[in-house]
């Protein structure tokens, strides 16, 4: 069974139709690329698929599950994480912390524990602690666990979101441009820590991206959007040598 | 002399002076205003002073415990509650109503009255603001107002606007501290409806400190809320869901925070703390009326904006600062002018930092 089915999706806003018929599939522990020009829907896509966005159309099943128009936080729990275009990481918590607020439904004790120090809160905050530390070794990110999410550089704060979206326990992972903003040595560490999530978790992969080494270099299939909707997908390599998808990035 | 200055209506309130005490410090004498030469007063305004600064930290710590619940709200729902000064006012009646008509013993009152507040809190937020959460900041701040003036007038409608005479909460009326020229002698408690306790023959003639009760369980009160919200924030899962919701709600709720519910229990802690405010706010000024809340209400607010809205000690300094200058203002300069300086201070403080004084500098990236 697929990951991820998405199936005739669509929305407008008024008049305009954003997204319209986009179907892609994804197989566990696929890496799949969603490109694009600017203002093709792809972060629209990622809005109605984590219920930020409810779809005028169509329907999204998670691993059997209909998540179509849920909330986000039924959706998060449903199994989908997320990254954001420009990062949005809680910057005054600690990088620990960070990942702690990820694994807030993971780790549950009630507040009256909290508010009474009960066992079953120092229990759970320790175990919390734990995964959270677990989580940050194996992005590097250990030692630098108290210092404020804000003042990482860039670079890392790309890894600490990936972090805090694992931290949630998805099924699937989505990100959107990860490697926005990076220079080609960042990039390269940036795949590097994408292969390691996606064998280290078996976790299957939705990313939207511009850097076309980054695309060509790690996904296996992908889905060109433009105008909302497909112009094209499959085979990465099959795919990008499309004359019509050349012709939607570069223009006539 | 003495007789002069206890019978200043100010120090009636905290207790006798006798003029013998013997401290040095020229700089306080600043404070006091036209000493005739021959006399010495010193001792006296040292502890004038202290009663002031006293006096000043005990109101500042109601009015530290009220911005709380302001700044929290403010931080985590990013809207301003101004019902939250007259939920003060409803858990003084409940106390009242609680002490008074059931005539039950003085902590089931409080304990009511910090439900009774909590319960209110969660059930306004659910029913006046929610519905309006993604609407302009206008709407939900003039709903809030409407808020202030419903529960009002319903206070109003049920309790009359006939002040009621509210009967202090804490049993221990005072604390008195005996010294001399030489120093500090003894500390007896006086607790209410207790004898008072037998004086040795050396403090029957020594001068004596009054500090009433009630302020010393606000100062503790405060300063014990503030470390246990301090610590509840910094290390269990729902404050760093408040924090995480506080800085983007929209990534929060993306991570599995629900929203909801975290801004409710925000609610419900900022109401509990107000119902707190209250019972000590009405324990130390007992005359109760709908109004009530409405004036501390504000000027917790102001101490809030004055801390830096949105930080916790941010609303513990401004609360207490403003509570010492509101003091200081109506001792020294005038009580009439008190609130002008009181509001002149915040603008001034507002004019040099924008932010408040614990507030974070907000840089806005272009």
């Amino acid at each position: 069974m697929a990951m991820l089915e998405i199936k005739h999706l669509g929305i407008s806003f008024g008049g305009l139709r954003a997204v319209d018929d986009v179907n892609i599939t994804i197989e566990p522990g696929a890496l799949y690329g969603l490109i694009g020009p600017n203002g093709a829907g792809k972060t629209t896509v990622f809005n109605m698929l984590t219920g930020v966005y409810k779809p005028t159309d169509g329907q999204i099943i998670l691993d059997g599950e209909d998540i179509t128009g849920q909330s986000t936080v039924r959706i998060n729990r449903a199994g989908i994480a997320r990254t954001f275009q420009n990062i949005r990481l809680f910057g005054d918590l600690s990088v620990l912390d960070n990942v702690k607020v990820g694994l807030h439904n993971r780790y549950p004790y009630s507040t009256l524990s909290a508010v009474l120090r009960l066992p079953s809160y120092f229990r759970q905050e320790r175990k919390m602690d734990y995964r959270a530390m677990e989580l940050l070794e194996m992005f590097g990110l250990d030692k630098l666990y108290k210092v404020k999410a804000s003042n990482l550089p860039y670079g890392q704060q790309r890894k600490l979101e990936i972090a805090r979206a694992l931290a949630t326990k998805p099924k699937l992972l989505l990100l959107d441009e990860p490697a926005a903003g990076m220079n080609p040595n960042e990039t390269q560490e940036l795949m590097d820590t994408i292969r390691l999530v996606q064998d280290k978790f078996g976790m299957t992969i939705l990313l939207i991206e511009h850097d076309m080494h980054l695309v060509s270099g790690i996904c296996e299939q992908i889905t060109v959007l433009n105008f909302g909707r497909e112009l094209d997908s499959g085979e990465t390599a099959k795919v990008l040598n499309n004359p019509e998808v050349i012709k939607a990035y570069l223009g006539d | 002399m003495s007789l002069l200055f206890s019978s200043h209506p100010l120090l009636k309130i905290f207790g006798r002076f006798k003029n013998k005490g013997q401290k040095q410090n020229g700089d306080l004498s600043l404070f006091c205003a036209q000493v005739s030469p021959g006399f010495d007063l010193q001792g006296v305004c040292i502890l004038e002073f202290i009663t002031y600064l006293i006096r000043g930290i005990s109101l500042g710590s109601v009015y530290a415990i009220i911005a709380l619940g302001y700044t929290m709200v403010y931080g985590i729902a990013k809207m301003l509650n101004f019902a939250h000064g007259d939920i003060i006012m409803i858990g003084g009646y409940v106390a009242f109503t609680v002490m008074t008509t059931l005539a039950l013993p003085s902590y089931l009152a409080v304990i009511a009255a910090i439900l009774f507040c909590t319960l209110l809190g969660v059930a306004i937020e659910r029913i006046a603001y929610k519905p309006l959460r993604g609407a302009t900041p206008l709407a939900v701040l003039i709903t809030a107002i409407g808020m202030s003036y419903f529960l009002q007038n319903i206070a109003l409608l049920i309790f009359g606007s006939d002040p009621k005479m509210f009967t202090s909460v804490v049993p221990l009326e005072s604390v008195r501290f005996y010294y001399d020229g030489s120093g500090l002698l003894g500390v007896k408690a006086f607790w209410t409806g207790a004898a008072d306790p037998v004086l040795p023959d050396k403090l029957q003639n020594a001068d004596v400190l009054t500090i009433s009760g009630v302020m010393i369980v606000t100062i503790l009160v405060s300063v014990a809320i503030m470390i246990a919200l301090m610590v509840f924030i910094k290390k269990s899962k729902t404050g760093r869901a408040m924090l995480a919701v506080s800085e983007d709600k929209g990534a929060a709720q993306l991570m599995g925070v629900n929203v909801n519910k975290t801004i409710a229990i925000t609610f419900a802690i900022g109401s509990a703390l107000a119902a707190v405010a209250g019972v000590l706010l009405c324990s130390a000024y007992p005359t109760l009326t709908p109004y009530t809340g409405s004036m501390p209400g504000i000027k917790a607010f102001v101490a809030a904006v004055f801390g830096g809205i949105g930080s916790i000690p941010g609303a513990m300094v401004g609360g207490i600062l403003l509570g010492i200058i509101e003091i200081f203002s109506t001792a020294y300069i005038s009580s009439q002018l008190a609130d002008a300086i009181v509001f002149s201070v915040l603008i001034i403080v507002l004019l040099v930092k924008p932010t408040g004084i614990l507030g974070k500098k907000i840089s806005e990236k272009v």
